[in-house]
């Protein structure tokens, strides 16, 4: 295992494909079940068709504690033995890649569309439906328990906050909850396929629409993968301002998932604060390029609007301003014992079954594992000055709720400082045309957490591979797996802790 | 003494939907915000009686008798609750079971209705309120026996209109305790937080207003204008217990309407202060009050 793992990449560094250690599957799967056992994470795993119908299985293994990044590539047939039945955090990616390419990962003991598509290539899909066949979201089997007071409840696909659309089925015991399966896909954009042959115009309105809410995280990740293809480097004035937009951003969304969780439990007060809070902190990404969810800030080469010196006082004044209230307003949710009693032992994640899961972002830290993009692998603004990792050890929703909480306190220090440091350079570089046959991998910190984003160039230099892996996507079964013995009554408090994206999974 | 009678119904019948208005302005005023109109509630009625109302097919005839019956029994149970000294239109010994099992009757049609859509939703909304409303029945009903020894009379009216309504009469450890006990089945009984979140939107959470999901049109504002004159007829029990009376019929009428609205306000100060319980621990909150009442009825009896 140490030889084949013995190439490590860097977060925002081409690399050429040849460079990638090639082995057969049976190693592959064997290294990555051997690498997550001592510790790795998956970050990514797929495969890739190149156009003379050789189908390549990549994998991106993380490591949190030497932060390493692994990457390693076999070639499959149709079929493979399964990695999950020995690593259950590859589960959700083996289930796309034989969704995407109908590559069947055989053993795999849930093995069910996720995104209910066609497959990207001309053969019958893995479940035997047929070509012309319309496949509609969650039709599917359904895990089910039998008995005589067990009832099914099913929740969705119209969200009673009118959010996104997703699908829950409940398995419940009187109010207990023995199982719940959540099936997505409903707004599958096919995102990663439209981006083959680019970029264009096109993609970056893509990647900032992503996930409506991780605008920043997302642009920067594919942004970041755009330059190290193309061999370029940004000044310093602008990786600033894409950290303070990163940390605004997170502003923005712990402090609105406060005053949410704050709602659930119809605990007024915090709730009507945060709400204002949340809409303030947006306001400030707008006081910097006009828009509240910072679209058209992040651009290739740098950033699309300047922090001047006026506009750097004006945000410095209202961060102070905010920090007073949302401390007031928060501080009132770890006082109330009625809060705490809705908060404490609730959607319970052990720090095992967290890392069994692969879970990453404020719930994996919740757990009190020390994982943070910007400290594990940091690119950018996050390589001059550092974040401390916010983390509390009961991961329950206390936890992530007060994770979120250190983390508001850190990013509002952080982006006060930077501005104070802020140099002097230039706003935006050109940035040349990418190099032919590389690999980039492309990993930032967003609010939820970590987003992986890998880009791969063919022989003419244009992108021939796109994946996008959004924390979500890692997070959502830690979701089903939490309320397993809870109170069903208590799902939209674990779903709001979690609080994650519909579209961001769906891609 | 007809007059007195009737002007008691008229104010159920009028003011009752101003209750809601008030808890809102109290909780808006705790939040920062200006909050709807006071007379919101008079509007979204009148809203609702001029729609139509849509019916899934799942349903039965059972569903659309829910709110009618609903509304019926409430304005039954209006003729039975006097207002400080207004006397109650109808009153006679053993009135006390009638009004409580009324209500029961309400919530046996609200139960039907909702388990006659099919939903799961529905189906645990209902179960959460049968198991509930078991466990407040008895915390009500022997509260009220307790006032009912010490008041000597066993219907409402002769209870709250009685010499004995004078703060002379107070056993004060009595009448706190049952005021207590009252205004925890009060909370429940109109599912307001700690018990229920009637603002929340989550389905999975509710209680009362999970049954009532499917419900639209006229048929809803029945079900929300039942809610408003159960909130005021449990609230004008709850003035009874606790407010003295002070000899001058219209001096008291005023001032039980007074104490019913603050009430309200202390309502609004309870949801804008606290989090909604966990539902496994509701029953606990219940059982708090089933023991304040029997500690005020040993006290009477003692």
């Amino acid at each position: 295992m140490q030889d084949i793992l013995s190439v490590s990449a860097y977060n925002g560094k081409a690399i050429d494909l040849q460079e990638i250690p090639q082995v057969s599957i049976t190693q592959f799967r064997t290294t990555i079940i051997d690498a997550v056992e001592s510790g790795c994470r998956i970050a990514s795993l797929f495969a890739m068709f190149s156009k003379a119908d050789k189908r390549q299985l990549y994998v991106v293994l993380a490591s949190d504690d030497e932060d390493k990044l692994y990457i390693l590539s076999a070639e499959v047939n149709d079929s493979y033995p399964s990695i999950t039945v020995d690593c259950p955090q590859a589960h959700l990616f083996e289930r796309e890649i034989a969704e995407q390419w109908a590559i069947k990962p055989v053993g795999h003991p849930w093995l069910k569309p996720v995104r209910f598509h066609q497959p990207y290539r001309d053969v019958p899909d893995i479940w035997g439906r047929g070509e012309n066949e319309e496949i509609l979201p969650s039709v599917m089997e359904f895990y089910h328990s039998d008995g005589e007071e067990i009832h099914e409840v099913a929740v969705g696909p119209v969200h009673a906050g009118i959010i996104e659309p997703g699908h829950f089925r409940f398995q419940c015991h009187g109010e207990d909850v023995l199982n719940l399966e959540i099936s997505l896909g409903f707004q599958h954009r096919g995102i990663e396929q439209s981006l083959i042959g680019g970029p264009n115009k096109k993609t970056l309105h893509y990647m900032e629409t992503l996930a409506g809410d991780t605008t920043v995280g997302h642009s920067t990740a594919y942004c970041q993968i755009l330059e190290s293809l193309a061999g370029c480097s940004i000044s310093h004035y602008a990786q600033t301002v894409r950290g303070i937009a990163l940390e605004l951003e997170r502003l923005a969304n712990h402090a609105g998932d406060l005053g949410a969780l704050a709602g659930d439990v119809g605990f007024l007060p915090t709730a009507s604060f945060c709400g204002r809070i949340r809409g303030d902190f947006l306001n400030m990404t707008a006081l910097i390029c006009g828009n509240r969810f910072g679209r058209g800030l992040i651009r290739p080469g740098g950033v699309g609007f300047e922090l001047n010196s006026e506009i750097s006082e004006q945000l410095c004044a209202r961060l102070r301003q905010e920090e007073k209230d949302l401390a007031v307003a928060v501080n009132l949710l770890w006082n109330t014992p009625s809060v705490m009693a809705r908060f404490e032992k609730t959607g319970t994640i052990s720090a095992e079954l967290c890392g069994q899961l692969g879970l990453v972002g404020v719930v994996a830290r919740a757990c009190g594992i020390e994982c943070d993009t910007r400290l594990n692998f940091p690119l950018g603004m996050f390589q001059f000055a550092h974040i401390p990792v916010s983390t509390w050890h009961t991961g329950d929703v206390f936890a992530r709720a007060y994770v979120r909480w250190l983390e508001i306190q850190k990013s509002i220090a952080f982006i006060l400082d930077q501005i104070k440091l802020c140099p002097q350079g230039k706003v935006k570089t050109d940035i040349a045309s990418m190099g032919p046959n590389k690999f980039c991998v492309s990993l930032v910190e967003g609010w939820r957490g970590e987003i992986c984003h890998i880009g791969i160039t063919d022989s003419d230099g244009v992108l021939c591979h796109y994946k996008i892996t959004d924390p979500s996507f890692h997070n959502w079964s830690g979701l089903a797996i939490a309320l397993r013995d809870e109170q069903i009554s208590d799902f939209p408090l674990c779903n709001k802790s979690f609080n994650l994206s519909y579209c961001g999974h769906d891609l | 003494m007809h007059l007195e009678r009737i002007i008691n119904l008229l104010l159920v019948i009028v003011l009752s939907p101003l209750i809601f208005g008030i808890i809102n302005r109290t909780k808006a005023i705790f939040a920062g915000r200006t909050g709807q109109p006071l007379l919101q509630s008079y509007y979204d009625l009148w809203k609702l009686f001029n729609k139509g109302a849509v019916y899934s097919q799942t349903t039965s005839w059972v569903f659309r008798l829910g709110p009618i019956v609903g509304l019926a029994v409430v304005f039954a149970t209006a003729t039975l609750v006097p207002l400080g000294r207004l006397p109650a239109v109808i009153a006679f010994d053993g009135d006390i079971i009638l009004f409580a099992y009324l209500f029961g009757l309400m919530r046996f049609f609200t139960v039907i209705s909702a388990l006659d859509t099919g939903s799961a939703f529905e189906g645990m909304g209902a179960s959460r309120e049968v198991m509930f409303s078991a466990l407040a029945e008895p915390a009500f009903l022997i509260g009220l026996a307790a006032i009912s020894a010490q008041r000597h009379s066993l219907s409402l009216t002769g209870m709250f209109t009685g010499a004995d309504t004078a703060f002379g009469a107070y056993i004060l450890p009595v009448q706190l305790l049952v005021s207590f006990s009252i205004f925890i089945v009060f909370l429940a009984e109109n599912s307001r937080i700690p018990v229920d979140d009637p603002n929340t939107h989550l389905e999975l959470t509710m209680i009362h207003e999970v049954m009532v999901l499917d419900n639209s049109g006229p048929d809803f504002g029945f079900i929300t204008y039942s809610s408003a004159l159960k909130m005021w007829l449990l609230g004008a029990v709850l003035v009874g217990v606790l407010v003295p009376s002070n000899g001058n019929v219209w001096i008291d009428m005023s001032l039980s309407v007074v104490s019913i609205f603050v009430l309200a306000v202390l309502v609004g100060i309870v949801e804008s202060s606290m989090a909604r319980l966990k539902l496994l621990r509701v029953p606990q909150l219940l059982l708090i009050a089933n023991a304040l009442s029997i500690l005020a009825l040993i006290l009477v009896l003692r």
